[in-house]
């Protein structure tokens, strides 16, 4: 099993694309995940009944196999990047959804009752203290959302996405190894440098961390 | 999404279905080899590693980092690729379910052992305890109930996953998913995914049943 060198230099165009729709995929489910997640996630700390029904419901989601969720979403919303996106979104709802209440969770309820002390209101509260320090967990959340976004938008190949989920079909059907070897190579390096450039953001987002903290 | 329902509901129950080589009890048991025995595979290569470096504090760095990494495989990529290179065999399919499940149980073995309190361990220490008796006799069970949620997180991705087995011509749960996919037959597809789905389910549960039986001399955990 060898690398056609040929293969890659003829197909850097099309392999540029795939990369790009790949990380489009990718990074909108996060985004709307967060979106969704965030809202649900502060009712789930707040309303205790609601906690336990919310964690276990995207529990249960989560072990739906992934092909499956794709294949469901079709009568819904087509061979499109909608189903792509909706249902990579459902994947990432999970790991969000589970860090953000754990990450308010972590707030100490001293802090919370000296924020009230003051006459600090409940949002400016949670936008001000909670969420601030929740962003360690959170972030570790968005993180692991990220990396397994980006290795799930293969799976929509089955459903005729996939971004560089493409390249492993194609390699499949014609029984030829290069593409899926760089497939599998592109989408590793594309979930190394998002990590990497996630662990930035968070350093830049909590200044106050640096100093205790050694990353971990 | 009625009549999805209502041919889901006669798919599930029809006689037909559960009998025979292509039946759901046939599918099911491939299903529960592949998962567990991935499963196995992964836990006797992965516990000793976090129990090593969780005792050790050594090599953390280079097994988190292993861990995303393995997080970032894309298990199709993966699967297609041990095929190609081993040709007709039950191995690409082990291979990526093994890759899958092991970050999983490294980084939370690691998470127990670091979550162990250090002055309990001292403690072992300063009575003369042995290495591995530190290690087997205070630090692993003070680590376990972290372990298990490792296991058990492996395991339910695991059993979703071991899907892919039907995409190179294998058989499992996941023979109804790609064969119904092959023949726009909806109906087929939501069986197939339900039954994988109460697979996961059920075995979460009665790993979480088995570790309440394990651990009722101790009291509850505080959270």
């Amino acid at each position: 099993m060898s690398v056609d060198w040929s293969w890659i230099a003829d197909h850097t165009d099309d392999l540029t694309t795939l990369t790009l729709s790949h990380l489009q995929a990718a990074l909108t489910a996060v985004l709307l995940g967060l979106l969704i997640s965030l809202p649900l996630a502060v009712l789930a700390h707040r309303v205790r009944r609601l906690r336990g029904l919310l964690l276990g419901l995207s529990n249960v989601l989560f072990t739906i196999p992934s092909i499956a969720v794709f294949v469901l979403l079709l009568p819904v919303s087509g061979l499109t990047r909608t189903t792509t996106v909706i249902g990579l979104t459902i994947y990432t709802l999970v790991v969000l959804l589970r860090n953000t209440v754990e990450g308010l969770d972590s707030v100490p309820t001293r802090t919370k009752e000296a924020a009230k002390a003051m006459g600090t209101r409940p949002l400016r509260t949670l936008l001000t203290v909670e969420l601030p320090l929740a962003l360690p967990v959170i972030m570790a959340g968005v993180r692991i959302a990220t990396v397994m976004a980006i290795s799930l938008v293969s799976v929509t190949t089955y459903i005729g996405d996939g971004g560089l989920g493409q390249l492993f079909t194609d390699g499949f059907q014609r029984n030829f190894p290069t593409p899926v070897i760089v497939g599998v190579v592109l989408t590793l390096l594309l979930a190394l440098v998002a990590d990497a450039l996630l662990v930035t953001l968070q350093y830049v987002l909590t200044p106050w961390n640096r100093r205790q903290k050694q990353g971990a | 999404m009625y009549e999805l329902l209502k041919g889901l509901g006669s798919w599930l129950v029809g006689a037909e279905q559960w009998t025979g080589s292509d039946g759901i009890g046939h599918r099911l048991a491939e299903h529960l080899q592949y998962s567990l025995l991935a499963t196995l595979v992964a836990a006797a290569i992965a516990l000793p590693v976090g129990l090593l470096i969780g005792h050790t504090g050594r090599g953390a760095f280079v097994a988190i980092n292993l861990s995303s990494f393995g997080r970032a495989l894309p298990t199709v990529g993966l699967v297609v690729l041990v095929f190609l290179a081993s040709g007709l065999s039950m191995w690409p399919v082990y291979i990526a379910l093994v890759a899958l499940a092991v970050p999983s149980i490294v980084t939370n073995t690691y998470a127990g052992m670091t979550a162990v309190d250090p002055e309990v361990r001292d403690a072992a220490r300063g009575q003369g305890m042995r290495w591995y008796q530190v290690l087997f006799q205070v630090e692993l069970p003070l680590a376990l109930p972290l372990i298990m949620t490792g296991l058990r997180l492996a395991l339910i991705q695991v059993v979703a996953t071991a899907t892919i087995a039907a995409y190179v011509s294998f058989g499992g749960l996941g023979r109804y998913v790609f064969d119904g996919l092959a023949q726009r037959d909806l109906v087929q597809v939501l069986g197939g995914a339900v039954l994988v789905a109460l697979v996961a389910v059920v075995l979460d549960l009665a790993l979480s049943a088995l570790q309440r039986f394990l651990f009722r001399h101790r009291p509850a955990p505080q959270s």
